[in-house]
This record gives structure tokens, C-alpha cells and sequence, in this order.
């Protein structure tokens, strides 16, 4: 087998790899998905106090499954004056946009399907493809609430991309690197108070804003506000076309999700079960006063499952540390969605170009000044976290 | 190992062939029966559509766009700065400090004349 393999041209490798790549991205993105509807209805069933899915599975978790069989039977229905061209490409560019931001995330240590070294650059690009997405299904669909829907999804998606580009060159300034496992690995240096989201907690806080804007996620969820618009800018698709939008909603919560996990909170990085168990022995060891059994007992079963620090096991850890992050945002973006009301489209605006735009050039130049100062005259207190953390003691560095 | 960009095109295809495949089974599998009264007019709540929904845009997209434009541009330029600032020294960071107030300014111009505003 690897004889054959190494005989192939170079070429034929390389395309083979990729194509792997791809179906290994694709089937993460749709097991992904699989969960995220799932979990969203779960989450929204028990905010508003009902059951929920519950029937297909163990207690409703299997509900994508009869969805999507139940949307494969469904009758396609494509009205008389659409824009054929636009209203069939639209889904194929919007799923893209969704799977491909997959290739650069970082799922563990050196887990990433392709380590490009202009990752952040490269988001932003995908990130482009969703407007036009969105702005051919509102064309094309010849129906006067998608066209408003995705008026007001394109203008939206470009003023809030502005925003989030922005909210980023503060991580970036930080490591020094476009790079999103050289982002992680800055974390994983720096330690669980240096994760980002300290440091750049006002980058943090534009971050998390814009990313729901971009992904018209309620509270920003203008371009299909059904109160409004029916469903905004998927109005008239139906069946398996409507199922790829749902599918590329999901995708992207999940894989913004992830970015952020990745930016602001450490990537894979995280303790593993010897490291926990170090800690746990010294707590009870009183940190060395009083030694006892029981921490010494706790301390020796962390040296005996010493080899979960490397190799395989290091592998699986940081990937569950990763996944944990990740659905932490997609909780937070569930929680926003299912407590906040909708806001006015002129309100959205308003918040993104006179609040969230000059906070975010504010906080490149405090971290400008900061790092600068860092940077420069080694050992002053520079930023507000870490002069909190040195002055308790917690962080020297 | 060097990587290349063809994973991105891979993954493209992937994703894209996924899509035609499951377009192929709703095709092989799905109801076609478009010829019944009503079904193919656009959805309007129920009423007959009266007009076309393609229509010119109000102009202050075009004012947003220019806005984008701008700042996008400003993204591109600030992101080399920021990846290798600490070893540009002071003078690049004053420079690129200049260059923020500029577009600052100019966004606080933007907003004072009101175009920033959505009616």
C-alpha cells in the first residue's frame, strides 16, 4: 500500500490528500450540523419551558436524521420568474463559504487540514463569499421580501465584516502572526490568564458582536426577520435547496464558533487529566505544607497515567478542550438568540459604524501603546489584566 | 512539507459534489408536479404578485459600499503592520497611528453628515 502510494505522481498525491481533506472536513461539518440543529431546538424548547424533539433517538437527538430523509421526498419547487442562474448557484456559494473556513481551524495540536500562514486574511475572504450568497438568493428568488431580506443581509454582512477584520488586528498585533495555530500556540505559552480573552477583552466583546451580525443570527437576524419579510432572502426556496441554507447556517455557527475559540480562548490548549491531578495532589498536599496519604496517593496516579501527556492521548485531549470551547459559543449565540428581541435595521447600523468601528480602532491603538511599551521597557505593569495579575502575584512574565 | 492551495479547491469540489449528489437523489426520489393552479406564481402572502420585485437600489448603498471599500482597504494595510510591528519600532507606530486618525477623522465626517444614517 505504501508502495503504491509512493510510486504516484506527485500530483495525484497531492490531489488525493486534498480530496480527503475535504471529505473529512465535510463529514465534520455535517455530524457538526447533525448536532448544532438539534442542540439549537433543545435549547429553545427548554428556554421557553416546552419538550422539545423527543422522539427520534435517544430523547430527540437523532431529529436530523428524519429531517433530512423527510426533505429528500419533498417536491422542489422553483417559481416561474426566478433568475434561474443566480436562484440555482446561490446555496452551492453559501454551503461553500461555510465548509471551507473548516480548512484552517486548528482541532488540536498541529490538527489543522491546511496551516496557511495568512489564515486570518483568509476568513476575511471566505467571509465575502456569504454576502454575495445571500445577495443571489434575494435577486434571483424575484420576490420582493427576499430582495429586501437580502438588501438588508448584504448591508448589514458589510458593515459588520469591517468591524470584525478590525476586532482581530488586536490578537494579531499581540502574536505577531496571521498563522491561527501560531495564534494558539502564543496561548498555550502565555498560559490560562494570557488567553485573549483578557487581554483583548474589548476586541473579545466586538468580536462576539459582529460574528452574531455576520452570521444574521438574532438579535441580528434582519435578512430573514420573519415577522417581516416571511423568511427574508430564502423565501422561495423549498425542499433540498431550503435544507443547504439551513445546512450553511449551522455550518458557519460552528466554524465562527471555533475562530473564536481559537483567537480568544486558547484553541486545543487546556489541562489534561495527569496535569489535573498534579493539581488536585498539591491542593491536598496544602501546596506542600502538610503532606498527606491521600495527596500523595492523588499525585502518584497522576505519574502513573503520565503517558496521556503525550502523543495520541495529548492529541484527543486538546481536540475535547477545542470542542468544549467551541460549543460554549455556539451556546452563547443560542442563549442571545433565544433571549434577546429582535433590533430595527437602523439601530443595527447605527451600532456597527458609530459604536462597534471606532471601539475596534480604539482598542488597535491601546494595544498599539501597550505592546509598544511591552515590548520596549520590559518589566512595566503594561496591560490592565496583567497588571491586576501581577500585582496578586498570579502572573510573572 | 509545503503545503499547496489545492486543498481549498479539493474541499470545494467535495462540497460542491455533495450538494449535486443529494440534488440527484431528491431528483430521482421527490414528487415533480409543477402544473397545479397557483404554484409556480411568486409567494406574496397569498396574493397574486402585482409587480416585479427587481428594481433599482435606493443610493445609499452606494454610500455604505464606498464606506466598506475604504475600511476594508485600511484592513489590508493594517494587517502587515500589525504582524510585524515590535520590530518596526516607534516610527511605524506612530505612522500607522497618523494613518487610524485620518480615517477616524474621516468616519467622523462620514457621520456628521449624516450619511451613516439608515432612514
Amino acid at each position: 500500500m505504501v508502495a503504491l502510494w509512493n510510486n504516484l505522481p506527485h500530483l495525484v498525491q497531492i490531489w488525493l490528500l486534498g480530496l480527503g481533506k475535504g471529505s473529512l472536513i465535510l463529514v465534520w461539518c455535517l455530524a457538526n450540523f447533525a448536532f448544532a440543529m438539534v442542540l439549537e431546538r433543545k435549547v429553545s424548547a427548554w428556554m421557553q419551558n416546552r419538550v422539545g424533539p423527543w422522539r427520534s433517538g435517544l430523547h430527540g437527538w437523532l431529529q436530523a436524521i428524519p429531517d433530512l430523509l423527510k426533505l429528500f421526498v419533498k417536491e422542489y419547487i422553483e417559481p416561474r420568474n426566478v433568475d434561474r442562474p443566480l436562484f440555482i448557484l446561490a446555496p452551492l456559494v453559501g454551503f461553500l463559504s461555510a465548509v471551507l473556513i473548516w480548512l484552517i481551524v486548528p482541532i488540536g495540536p498541529g490538527g489543522t487540514a491546511m496551516n496557511l500562514d495568512i489564515g486570518i486574511i483568509f476568513i476575511a475572504a471566505i467571509t465575502g463569499y456569504d454576502v454575495i450568497a445571500i445577495f443571489m438568493a434575494g435577486w434571483g428568488s424575484n420576490n420582493k421580501y427576499s430582495l429586501l431580506g437580502a438588501m438588508r443581509g448584504a448591508a448589514q454582512m458589510i458593515s459588520y465584516e469591517v468591524t470584525l477584520v478590525m476586532s482581530i488586528i488586536g490578537v494579531v498585533m499581540m502574536v505577531g502572526s496571521l498563522r491561527l495555530s501560531d495564534i494558539v500556540e502564543a496561548q498555550v505559552n502565555r498560559g490560562f490568564f494570557g488567553w485573549f480573552l483578557l487581554p483583548q477583552i474589548i476586541g473579545f466583546g466586538v468580536f462576539i458582536i459582529a460574528s452574531l451580525a455576520e452570521l444574521n443570527r438574532a438579535p441580528f437576524d434582519l435578512s430573514e426577520a420573519e415577522s417581516e419579510l416571511v423568511s427574508g432572502y430564502h423565501t422561495e426556496y423549498s425542499g433540498f435547496r431550503w435544507a443547504v441554507f439551513a445546512l450553511t447556517e449551522y455550518i458557519h455557527l460552528v466554524g465562527w464558533s471555533s475562530i473564536a475559540a481559537t483567537l480568544f480562548l486558547g484553541g486545543w490548549s487546556g489541562p489534561n487529566l495527569p496535569q489535573v491531578l498534579q493539581g488536585l495532589g498539591n491542593i491536598l498536599n496544602g501546596l506542600g505544607a502538610f503532606t498527606n496519604v491521600a495527596g500523595d496517593a492523588v499525585s502518584n496516579a497522576a505519574v502513573s497515567i503520565g503517558f496521556m501527556n503525550t502523543g495520541m492521548w495529548a492529541w484527543a485531549v486538546g481536540f475535547i478542550w477545542f470542542a468544549l470551547k467551541t460549543y460554549l459559543f455556539v451556546f452563547l449565540a443560542m442563549w442571545i438568540r433565544w433571549t434577546l428581541p429582535r433590533v430595527r435595521i437602523d439601530q443595527l447600523m447605527d451600532l456597527g459604524w458609530k459604536f462597534l468601528l471606532p471601539v475596534s480602532l480604539f482598542n488597535i491603538f491601546l494595544t498599539g501603546v501597550l505592546r509598544f511599551v511591552a515590548v520596549n521597557y520590559n518589566g512595566l505593569p503594561v496591560s490592565l489584566g496583567s497588571f491586576t495579575l501581577r500585582l496578586l502575584g498570579l502572573w510573572a512574565n | 512539507m509545503a503545503y499547496s492551495y489545492v486543498d481549498i479547491l479539493a474541499t470545494a469540489i467535495v462540497a460542491i459534489g455533495f450538494i449535486l449528489m443529494n440534488y440527484l437523489t431528491v431528483w430521482l426520489l421527490a414528487p415533480k408536479n409543477p402544473l397545479q393552479g397557483e404554484k409556480l406564481e411568486t409567494y406574496e402572502c397569498g396574493e397574486l404578485p402585482f409587480d416585479d420585485a427587481l428594481v433599482n437600489f435606493n443610493i445609499r448603498y452606494y454610500v455604505f459600499a464606498l464606506t466598506f471599500f475604504v475600511f476594508d482597504m485600511e484592513a489590508i494595510f493594517l494587517y502587515p503592520w500589525a504582524v510585524v510591528f515590535n520590530a518596526l519600532g516607534l516610527a511605524a507606530l506612530l505612522e500607522m497611528f497618523s494613518f487610524l486618525l485620518v480615517l477616524a477623522v474621516g468616519l467622523f465626517y462620514a457621520y456628521k453628515k449624516g450619511v451613516l444614517h439608515w432612514v
